[in-house]
């Protein structure tokens, strides 16, 4: 069976698709800026020595680890609003969900990469009087930053490609966009490649970005330790 | 003049008993070497002096201030606040040198002047010179400690500590990670600042140093403080029967 390729009908929807796209970038965005700075809050709360710190912080962790991404977005969409009264658009709701999901596995990098860090730093921060916040900003995080890239990179591509979840609450992302144009042209096949180019071109361009990052990190003055 | 007076330090690590009640007493300008087998208490002993580990029972006063305050279980309690005016006054450089990595060793030097004292970063790196300077490294200022021997990463370790204007310097074995003839350069340092008449204890395993350096040697057995003495006293007439068969086995293969 030879399959007539036809993509005139779905780049005719090109500005559609952009739409989707911009999107995308923009709860992916969102998500990626608040879920890093919650993941380092909740990985310092993590690490606290004080147990109605981390334990608190270990839970939430571990609830958005092991529960569906899909769950928890039903969750803050529809299940939420009942609760409290609040009524959330897709997006807020997705922000939400995405934020604190991506948070959890930051989390996770953010305490993994600041373990990774040898007592010896602490050490050699504490001994000229620096306080425990002034040793892990000025000596610790930026040396576990480092180590943390590949890690962190892994979960932002992770985040960008759940954030398609959010086309099931009707956000008009690129999934979204994707499915109109596969019904309204009945031409899924090229409607969902033209999409899963658009996904790994702009992941893949920004995993390329992340490892001349790390490269350029781990050649500004030293890659190894002591 | 006292500078330093511990008072019955213990400390414990798990079930066992590290340091079983120190009694000291520091004179300003005096220079302390500790000697005593491994697992004597000698590193904990010194990093206790610091706070690197809370003191587990005894005192700790520094010119004639007592550290910390009795809690309602007997046990002190210590203020981070007070821990870090303490950490100014008495310097500390680690057997591993613990330089940070990402910063070069200019860098290194102005961190603390920078960071806790908060001092403007034309005069932090001024004093940083200085300070690389009178350890023979003005010349690698912009080197990176990945870049530099071991004796070389070591002198800015002692570079860093003197810019926080120490009022005592504590050595924690300085020499026992590098290899034997960059030993040479790190204790021609140590015994420049021992010359200005500078307070320093030191952890070693360097007898000859020692005896050369030090105004008094203590030697440690089973976390207490087993003989004690000048240099003359304890390395040439030892007077109990550890203390002698250590340096034996110190001087075993010396000829």
């Amino acid at each position: 069976m030879a399959y007539q390729w036809d993509f005139a009908p779905v780049l005719a929807n090109a500005p559609f698709l952009a739409e989707g796209l911009a999107n995308t970038l923009k709860i992916t965005g969102t998500a990626l800026v608040c879920g890093v700075v919650l993941g380092l809050a909740l990985a310092l709360l993590r690490l606290s020595p004080r147990c109605f710190l981390s334990w608190p912080a270990g839970f939430v962790i571990e609830v958005f680890r092991t529960t569906p991404p899909l769950v928890q977005l039903f969750w803050f969409f529809f299940a939420l609003p009942i609760l409290v009264g609040i009524e959330m658009t897709p997006f807020v709701a997705g922000a939400v969900t995405f934020s604190i999901q991506s948070a959890s596995f930051f989390a996770e990098v953010f305490r993994a990469g600041i373990q990774s860090i040898e007592r010896g730093q602490w050490d050699g921060a504490r001994a000229i009087g620096m306080r425990h916040d002034q040793a892990l900003r000025r000596i610790i995080l930026p040396q576990a930053v480092k180590r943390m890239i590949p890690a962190f990179m892994e979960r932002a591509i992770e985040l960008m490609k759940t954030t398609t979840l959010i086309a099931t609450i009707s956000y008009a992302d690129l999934l979204f966009a994707a499915n109109e144009i596969s019904q309204k042209t009945f031409r899924p096949l090229e409607t969902y490649t033209v999409v899963a180019l658009i996904y790994f071109v702009v992941i893949f361009l920004a995993s390329q970005v992340a490892r001349l990052v790390e490269l350029r990190l781990a050649r500004s003055g030293e890659s190894t330790v002591h | 003049m006292t500078i330093l007076k511990v008072t019955g330090l213990t400390k414990r690590f798990g079930t066992t008993d590290v340091l079983r009640g120190i009694d000291l007493e520091v004179a300003r300008g005096e220079r302390i070497a500790i000697l005593g087998a491994s697992g004597s208490g000698k590193s904990t002993l010194l990093r206790c002096l610091n706070f690197m580990e809370r003191p587990g029972g005894g005192t700790i006063a520094l010119d004639g201030q007592v550290l910390g305050r009795e809690g309602k279980s007997g046990e002190r309690t210590y203020r981070e606040n007070e821990l870090i005016q303490v950490r100014q006054r008495v310097g500390m450089v680690f057997q591993q040198f613990n330089l940070f990595p990402h910063m070069t060793a200019i860098g290194n030097v102005m961190e603390g002047l920078r960071t806790v004292r908060g001092m403007p970063k034309p005069e932090a790196e001024a004093r940083a010179r200085k300070e690389l300077a009178r350890v023979g490294l003005a010349e690698k200022a912009e080197t990176y400690p990945a870049h530099l021997s071991g004796g070389q990463k070591q002198r800015v370790a002692i570079a860093r500590a003197l810019a926080m204007d120490p009022e005592m310097l504590l050595f924690d074995e300085p020499t026992s990670a590098l290899d034997p003839e960059l030993v040479g350069e790190v204790l021609a340092v140590i015994l420049a600042l021992a010359e200005e008449g500078r307070t320093m204890m030191l952890v070693t395993h360097e007898l000859g140093f020692a005896y050369h350096v030090a105004t008094r040697i203590i030697f440690l057995a089973d976390g207490a403080i087993h003989e004690q003495g000048s240099p003359d006293e304890v390395l040439k007439n030892p007077k109990k029967e550890r203390t002698r068969a250590f340096l034996a086995s110190h001087k075993q293969f010396s000829f």
